[in-house]
């Protein structure tokens, strides 16, 4: 009798897990965390500190989420990701959002269900060879060995790439950053081939950066951003709209520091009605009304982030180019808070 | 007055499914059937619910779209215009070559440790059983990494093959070259060796995607003829010596038949080698980044090969220490006191007994070392799992599909195998009349 029960409650357990969730805010909610799909390991957009904590450009936008959702920028759980795991990952439910430097593309965003809401990096995928090789343009490369990472769009705009310039070469599939960096200083490839900002991180944790050189040739648009799973739409809006204020907040001149002082002596109605001071623009997404002031208040805005983590003061040294505020010449434009 | 005490009707009550050892095996079964069928019917509507709520279906129509990928190591031509199916009959041929050579090797590493494992040779068998213990106690990833990593870092870079204007000026050899008299070329990105060409060949066509090649059906015919007509001689050598007891001499008679077609034939079809080397320009500097010519063996195929081979050859090892030992010493001892020496003793009467034991454990080593080809995909050795259920998998987004259709093949290409060596072993089990 005992065991019947036993088995009566194990099917019960087991059907309702199998149930799919309802709202994945809910799901955040509830458990108290948000699951972040991140990078293994790339410096500057997310990889573990010495402390083990993820640090970086992407890191920072997830924290951004956590602290507009949940109220603290700490209660995030990353879950590191491999170009091929990744969007299995954010499909099966296993991460609530995804920021791994991943292309928006048609196919991705149709055909595999996936929403990509904002585009926090426009980037383009480049080449990095060493520089005793004598190699200045990336048409050059005829019968080199390059290196590439599999199940991602570098190995599709290589392959096209390579064909519309009449080049062959030897592809070297490779899984993660970590084993592509050790391939290629091993020379076991000329070349190493990924997004340009991936190639400015990697050259920037090598021992003489000197030695090695990215060439010019930028070979496709890259533009990578935060991904949530299709049709919970109010999900999508959260993490949108969060990521906008972020770089509103960049436009409007709203920082980290300065923040608490803008809150009590703004007069621009906008910031009124982002800030929550005005309106309720929070309720519209489920969310309180002082969601964007903490996520802002987190790590600062755009702009604030981009400059910690990989901007020209940083190892990494990226400029800000198509990533500046659409004012300063850039493509980051918020759609206006009303 | 007689009362007659009547047997008890045997009338069936329900607690008797439970307590009369009659029924009681019959309830547990149908229970058993029950709860299997109850959880593959939860599973397939579990599956048909999410795949509905994700708005996905199950078609499998983007195996002829194109791929767009490319593939380093391919037997048959391929680019990056082919379909995705190409892509899955590359990656699957790559699983293939690593899994028969992979087994070949295995199978000699195997039966040379385990009978030296035996010898009377104290360093000998210490030295086999070291490698049975540390092949077998170690994952067969880290194995794999570790040949891989080896391969990678140890060999010569292919910038040390390379000579400079400077170097020939100042007559400074370069660091590395080529072994061989200049015929192979051992770099940290794989092995260059010489390919074969024939200079009239017979040609061929391709029908659904397979080439069929008429110069290497033709050799194969050949060579598979010349083995026949050799045991034709042997056979007939056998007959001589049983009816006269003297064995008429044959080997340089088999060597003949074996050797000479098949070498007539390729000298007919013009047989020469393409050797590969590194260009040069008028002065005697190399340019370009690599070998040219030959065939490139890339070292994730060489380091799953020789760590594959190495692990299941110390299993195979073991089943043929088994195997030997499991035939009695009466048995051995009875040949030796014939006159036979222990070489003979050994191939005549203690191995055909001990294959009888071998190779059912022999089967289950073949279906491990073909599955663990799977694991080549740490070290982007792109085989069936590399194409279908990584890239293909990875830019279609088609998860089911191409696990499916994975598993699938991967359970025929096991069945064939198994099926394959049941037949051998049905040939070598003892014939009890």
């Amino acid at each position: 009798m005992k065991k019947s029960v036993f088995l009566g409650t194990l099917a019960a357990t087991t059907l309702i897990a199998g149930m799919a969730s309802a709202s994945t805010l809910d799901d955040v909610k509830a458990r108290g965390e948000l699951i972040c799909g991140s990078n293994t390991g790339l410096t500057g957009f997310g990889a573990p500190d010495a402390t083990g904590q993820y640090v970086g450009f992407d890191a920072d936008l997830c924290k951004a989420v956590a602290a507009a959702v949940l109220g603290d920028a700490s209660k995030v759980k990353y879950v590191p990701t491999t170009g091929e795991t990744r969007f299995t990952a954010l499909a099966s439910g296993e991460v609530d959002l995804l920021v791994r430097n991943s292309t928006w593309t048609f196919s991705r965003d149709t055909d595999l269900k996936l929403d990509f809401v904002a585009v926090n990096y426009y980037d383009g995928q480049g080449f990095m060879v060493k520089k005793d090789l004598g190699v200045s343009s990336a048409k050059e490369l005829d019968g080199a060995t390059i290196c590439i990472q599999t199940g991602t769009t570098t190995e599709l705009n290589l392959a096209d790439f390579v064909k519309s310039n009449g080049i062959n070469y030897t592809p070297v599939t490779i899984q993660d950053d970590a084993e592509g960096q050790r391939q290629f200083l091993a020379g076991a490839c000329d070349a190493y081939t990924t997004d340009a900002s991936g190639l400015a991180s990697l050259r920037a944790t090598l021992p003489n950066p000197a030695d090695y050189v990215i060439l010019p040739e930028i070979i496709s648009k890259e533009p990578l951003g935060p991904v949530v799973r299709h049709g919970d739409n109010q999900w999508g809006d959260i993490v949108r709209w969060t990521y906008y204020a972020l770089v509103a907040a960049e436009e409007k001149g709203i920082t980290k520091a300065n923040i608490e002082e803008v809150a009590t002596s703004t007069t621009d109605p906008e910031i009124k009605r982002m800030l929550g001071l005005e309106g309720d623009l929070g309720a519209m997404i489920g969310l309180d009304k002082e969601w964007a002031k903490r996520a802002i208040a987190a790590n600062g805005n755009y702009g604030e982030i981009f400059e910690a983590n990989i901007g020209a003061s940083t190892p990494i040294g990226l400029a800000r180019g198509l990533n500046a505020q659409w004012t300063q010449g850039g493509l980051q434009y918020a759609p206006p808070f009303r | 007055m007689t009362s007659v005490t009547e047997a008890p009707k045997a009338s069936f009550r329900l607690g008797m499914l439970i307590y009369d050892t009659r029924y009681r095996s019959m309830t547990i079964q149908v229970i058993a059937l029950a709860l299997l069928a109850a959880v593959l019917w939860w599973l397939g509507s579990n599956l048909s619910t999410n795949l509905a709520a994700k708005g996905k279906d199950i078609n499998f129509s983007f195996l002829w779209n194109r791929a767009g990928y490319d593939i380093d190591q391919q037997l048959i031509s391929y680019t990056n215009d082919d379909t995705h199916s190409r892509a899955l009959f590359v990656g699957l041929l790559n699983t293939l070559v690593v899994a028969f050579v992979g087994c070949i090797l295995a199978t000699i590493i195997g039966v040379f440790a385990g009978v030296a494992r035996l010898s009377k040779n104290w360093v000998v068998a210490r030295l086999m059983t070291v490698y049975v213990e540390v092949f077998r106690n170690v994952p067969l990833l880290l194995w794999i990494i570790l040949a891989f990593t080896v391969f990678s870092e140890v060999m010569p870079q292919i910038s040390d093959f390379k000579i400079t204007q400077a170097m020939i000026d100042s007559g400074t050899p370069p660091a590395a070259s080529m072994l061989f008299d200049g015929t192979v070329a051992l770099s940290n990105r794989g092995t260059n060796i010489p390919y074969p060409l024939l200079t009239r060949p017979l040609g061929g066509f391709e029908f659904l995607g397979i080439p069929f090649n008429f110069s290497f059906i033709a050799i194969v015919g050949v060579f598979v003829a010349s083995i026949m007509a050799s045991r034709a001689l042997n056979h007939r050598a056998k007959v001589i010596q049983e009816a006269t007891g003297v064995r008429p001499v044959t080997w340089w008679k088999n060597v003949g038949i074996i050797v000479l077609p098949v070498t007539a034939l390729l000298l007919a079809l013009g047989l020469h080698w393409d050797v590969p080397y590194f260009p040069t320009t008028e002065t005697g500097a190399t340019k370009g980044f690599n070998f040219v010519g030959g065939v490139n063996l890339a070292h994730n195929f060489t380091a799953l090969v020789i760590a594959l081979s190495l692990y299941t050859g110390s299993y195979i090892a073991e089943a043929v220490r088994a195997g030997i030992m499991a035939v009695s010493r009466g048995q051995s001892e009875a040949a030796a006191a014939l006159g036979l020496r222990s070489g003979r003793i050994m191939s005549l009467v203690v191995l055909p007994q001990a294959l009888r034991v071998i190779v059912p454990p022999l089967i289950s080593q073949y279906l491990n070392l073909t599955k663990n080809t799977t694991l080549g995909m740490a070290i982007g050795y792109l085989d069936l799992k590399g194409t279908l259920g990584g890239i293909t998998m990875n830019q279609t987004g088609r998860e089911l599909e191409c696990m499916v259709l994975m598993m699938m093949i991967y359970l025929i290409i096991s069945l064939l195998i198994s099926a394959g060596m049941n037949v051998y072993n049905a040939s070598t089990k003892l014939k009890e009349r």
